[in-house]
C-alpha cells in the first residue's frame, strides 16, 4: 500500500471530504451515545434542536462561535508558516487580562474609542506574548510546541493568582472573579435577551481581513512561503525569521482578541473558568477549515453547534456533555485523513 | 528549617523520587518514539488514557497488574492510531498528537462520566501498596528512601535499563534508531521503516500509559478529570534535556522532581510571603529553562517529523 499524488485536487473534492470525514466522526460517536444506552437518533435531533432549534439557541451558538472564531484564526495563521503555537490559551487570559487592566478605569471615554482601545492593546499584549516562545525558536532553536503549551498552564496560574488575590472584587461575595470593566467596555448586544454580541461581527470582520492579507498581500505571500519550504524562501531572499516573528504578533493577537471579546461581551468580569479551553479548540478549527480564513468561520460555528448542542444533548438524554470534546477530537482526525485523500490517492504495490 | 537540611531528610528524598516515577515512564515513552522518528504528543492524552483505564480495571474488580497491563494496552492502541496516521499517511505529527490528546483526555472524561454518573466524591481504590522488603527497608537513608517505593517505581527504573539495552546493545536497537536518523538506509537493509516506526510508538505510547496509571494506582487512590495536568508535556520537555539517551532521561527525571519536591516543602515553610500560585508555575517554568538550557546543541534525531513514503526522498 502507498499514496501517490494526485495531480489536481479540486474545491469540490475538498468540501465532500470534509463532509464525508465529520460524518465519520458523527458515526463513531453515535456508538459512544449507544453505549451510553441512548438513542444516537434522537441524540443528535436534541443536539441540532439544542443549537439552532430556537432564537435563543441560534444566539447560544453564535455567541459560542465568537471566541472560536478568533483562536481558530489564530492557529490557521501560525500553522501555514509552520509555527506551532499551541498557546491559544494562554494568549486568549493575556487578552482577558489586558481588558480588565485597562477596561475598569477612565470613565470618561466613551464607547466607541474604548472598544476598540481594548482590542488593540489585547492583541498587542497577546502578539507579545507570543513572542516570547518565538524568540526562543528563531534564536535559541527551543521547539516552540513545548514552549507554548507550558506556558498555557503559567498563565492559567498567573490569572488564578490575580482572581484570588489583588484583583479580586470585593464585592463579589468571595467569589474568585475580578472587578467588572466599565459599562463602555461592555460589548452591545444584537439581538434582544440574549448574549449574542458585537464580537461575532468583529470575528467575521477579521476572518475577512486575515482572508484578503494572506491571499493579496506580500507579507501574506511571505508566511505561506515560509510554511511551505524555509529554504526555498531563504533562497528567494525572504526574510525567514522577520516573517515568523511577524507570524507570531498576528496570530498571538488574534488568540488575545478572542480574549477581549469574550470578557467584554459576555461576562464583563475576569474568571478562570472564562475559557472552557477555546485556545485548544481553535486548533480544531483551524484544520477543520483546513487552514483557510473564511473556512474557520463555517467550523467554527459548527465546533459550536456541536458544543451548544451537545450541553442540551446530554441534559435530556444523560450522556455526558464530554459526547462534544469527543466529537470535536474525532472530527478532527477524521479530516486530516480526508483532506490527505483529496492531495494524494492510495494505492496497493 | 533551612533548605540545606531537606538534602540529609529521607522524607524529602522518598517524595522526590516517587514524583519523578510517572515522568520517567512518560519521558522513556516519547524518547522511543521520538528515536524513531516519530514526535508524539499524544502523551498528554494518553497518559490521561492510562491513568483512567488502569484506574477503573480495579475498580471494576481486577488486579493491580491487571490495570497496568489493561493502561499499557490502551497507550499501545492509541500508539496504533498515532503511526497509523504519522507513519503509514505520513500527515502532521504535530496536529495528529494534539488530535490524540484531545481524544485520550475527552474519552477518558467520558467513559469515566458514563460508567460511574453518580459519582460525586471521587470513588477510590486500594493501589499499589509500599513494598517495606524487610532488612533493606531499614538499611539508614538508602534503604529507607529506596525499599519504602511501591513496585511501580522498580518497574520504572527496569524499563530505563531495558530501554537502554535494547536501544544501544542489540540488532533492533540499532534499527530503531536508524530509522530515526536515515529511514531510507533502513529500507536498503531490506527492512521494514513502517513496521518499526509502528513497533517504536506503540511501546512508547504503552510507556506513557503505565506512567499515567501510576497517578491513579500508586500515587493517589482515585481518578479526577484533568489529573495530568501537563505531565506529558513536561516529559516531552525532558526528553529534549536528556539528549534522547535513557540514562540521562533518568536523571532529568530524578532532578526535576527534587525541583519540584524542594519547591512544595520551601512552600510550606515559607508560607503565604509568595502566593502559592507562584510555587504552581515552577514545574512549568523549570521545563521551559531546561529548554533552553538544551535546545542550542539539541541533536534532534536527523528523521523526526520527516514521513517517510517509499519512493520519495
Amino acid at each position: 500500500m502507498r499514496l501517490e499524488i494526485r495531480e489536481n485536487t479540486s474545491i469540490v473534492r475538498l468540501v465532500a471530504a470534509l463532509f464525508i470525514a465529520v460524518g465519520f466522526a458523527m458515526a463513531v460517536c453515535s456508538v459512544l451515545i449507544i453505549w451510553g444506552g441512548a438513542s444516537p437518533v434522537d441524540g443528535w435531533i436534541l443536539m441540532i434542536k439544542g443549537a439552532l432549534g430556537s432564537k435563543f439557541a441560534v444566539s447560544e451558538t453564535l455567541a459560542r462561535a465568537t471566541p472560536l472564531i478568533f483562536t481558530g484564526l489564530a492557529a490557521a495563521v501560525a500553522f501555514r508558516a509552520k509555527l506551532w503555537n499551541i498557546g491559544g490559551e494562554g494568549q486568549f487570559y493575556i487578552g482577558a487580562c489586558m481588558a480588565i487592566l485597562l477596561g475598569t478605569r477612565g470613565e470618561m471615554l466613551p464607547s466607541f474609542v474604548m472598544i476598540p482601545y481594548l482590542f488593540t492593546a489585547g492583541a498587542i499584549a497577546g502578539g507579545l506574548f507570543l513572542l516570547v516562545p518565538t524568540f526562543l525558536k528563531t534564536h535559541l532553536n527551543v521547539d516552540e510546541v513545548v514552549t507554548t503549551l507550558l506556558l498555557n498552564f503559567v498563565v492559567l496560574l498567573f490569572v488564578n493568582w490575580l482572581v484570588f488575590g489583588p484583583w479580586k472584587d470585593p464585592m463579589s461575595m468571595g467569589w474568585p472573579q475580578s472587578e467588572p470593566v466599565l459599562d463602555s467596555a461592555i460589548l452591545p448586544i444584537l439581538m434582544a435577551k440574549t448574549r449574542f454580541h458585537l464580537g461575532f461581527v468583529i470575528a467575521v470582520l477579521s476572518a475577512v481581513f486575515v482572508w484578503w492579507f494572506m491571499a493579496y498581500t506580500t507579507w501574506g505571500f511571505e508566511i505561506r512561503a515560509v510554511g511551505s519550504s524555509i529554504k526555498a524562501s531563504t533562497f528567494a531572499g525572504m526574510p525567514v525569521n522577520r516573517t515568523i516573528i511577524r507570524t507570531a504578533l498576528i496570530s498571538g493577537g488574534l488568540a488575545a482578541m478572542a480574549g477581549v471579546s469574550e470578557l467584554c461581551g459576555m461576562k464583563g468580569y475576569l474568571t478562570t473558568d472564562l475559557s472552557p479551553g477555546f485556545g485548544y479548540t481553535g486548533i480544531v478549527v483551524a484544520m477543520l477549515a483546513a487552514l483557510n480564513p473564511l473556512g474557520v468561520v463555517a467550523s467554527a460555528l459548527f465546533v459550536a453547534i456541536i458544543y451548544i448542542g451537545a450541553d442540551s444533548m446530554s441534559r435530556a438524554i444523560n450522556i455526558s456533555n464530554y459526547i462534544a470534546d469527543v466529537t470535536t477530537a474525532v472530527s478532527l482526525l477524521s479530516v486530516l485523513v480526508a483532506v490527505l485523500l483529496t492531495k494524494y490517492r492510495i494505492k496497493r504495490g | 528549617m533551612d533548605i540545606l537540611g531537606l538534602f540529609i531528610e529521607t522524607g524529602f528524598w522518598m517524595a522526590c523520587i516517587r514524583m519523578a516515577t510517572p515522568l520517567i515512564f512518560g519521558t522513556l515513552g516519547e524518547l522511543v518514539c521520538e528515536r524513531a522518528g516519530v514526535l508524539n504528543l499524544g502523551i498528554e492524552g494518553i497518559m490521561a488514557s492510562g491513568c483512567m483505564g488502569g484506574w477503573m480495571w480495579v475498580y471494576m474488580g481486577g488486579s493491580l497488574w491487571g490495570g497496568i497491563v489493561f493502561a499499557a494496552f490502551i497507550g499501545a492502541l492509541f500508539g496504533l492510531l498515532h503511526s497509523v496516521f504519522t507513519v503509514y499517511l505520513g500527515l502532521s505529527q504535530h496536529v495528529t498528537g494534539l488530535g490524540i490528546t484531545m481524544l485520550g483526555s475527552s474519552l477518558s472524561a467520558y467513559v469515566f462520566r458514563m460508567m460511574l454518573p453518580k459519582a460525586t466524591t471521587p470513588p477510590k481504590i486500594i493501589p499499589f501498596q509500599t513494598l517495606d522488603i524487610p532488612f533493606f527497608k531499614d538499611i539508614p537513608f538508602f534503604g529507607e528512601v529506596f525499599f519504602s517505593q511501591t513496585a511501580l517505581t522498580f518497574l520504572a527504573l527496569a524499563a530505563v535499563i531495558v530501554v537502554a539495552f535494547i536501544l544501544f546493545k542489540t540488532p533492533l536497537g540499532l534499527a530503531l534508531r536508524m530509522v530515526g536518523e536515515n529511514p531510507l538506509a533502513v529500507e536498503a537493509q531490506g527492512l521494514s521503516v513502517f513496521f518499526l516506526r509502528t513497533l517504536a510508538v506503540c511501546a512508547g505510547s504503552a510507556l506513557m500509559a503505565v506512567g499515567g496509571a501510576f497517578l491513579t494506582m500508586s500515587a493517589f487512590d482515585a481518578y479526577y478529570i484533568g489529573m495530568v495536568n501537563g505531565r506529558g508535556w513536561i516529559c516531552i520537555a525532558l526528553v529534549v534535556f536528556s539528549s534522547w539517551k535513557p540514562y540521562k532521561a533518568l536523571a532529568g527525571c530524578l532532578l526535576f522532581a527534587a525541583f519540584d519536591a524542594l519547591q512544595m516543602r520551601v512552600q510550606q515553610q515559607a508560607g503565604i510571603a509568595i502566593p502559592y500560585q507562584f510555587y504552581l508555575m515552577m514545574p512549568y517554568i523549570f521545563s521551559i529553562i531546561a529548554l533552553i538550557i538544551m535546545s542550542r546543541k539539541a541533536a534532534y534525531p536527523k528523521a523526526l517529523l520527516i514521513p517517510f513514503r517509499k519512493g520519495e526522498r
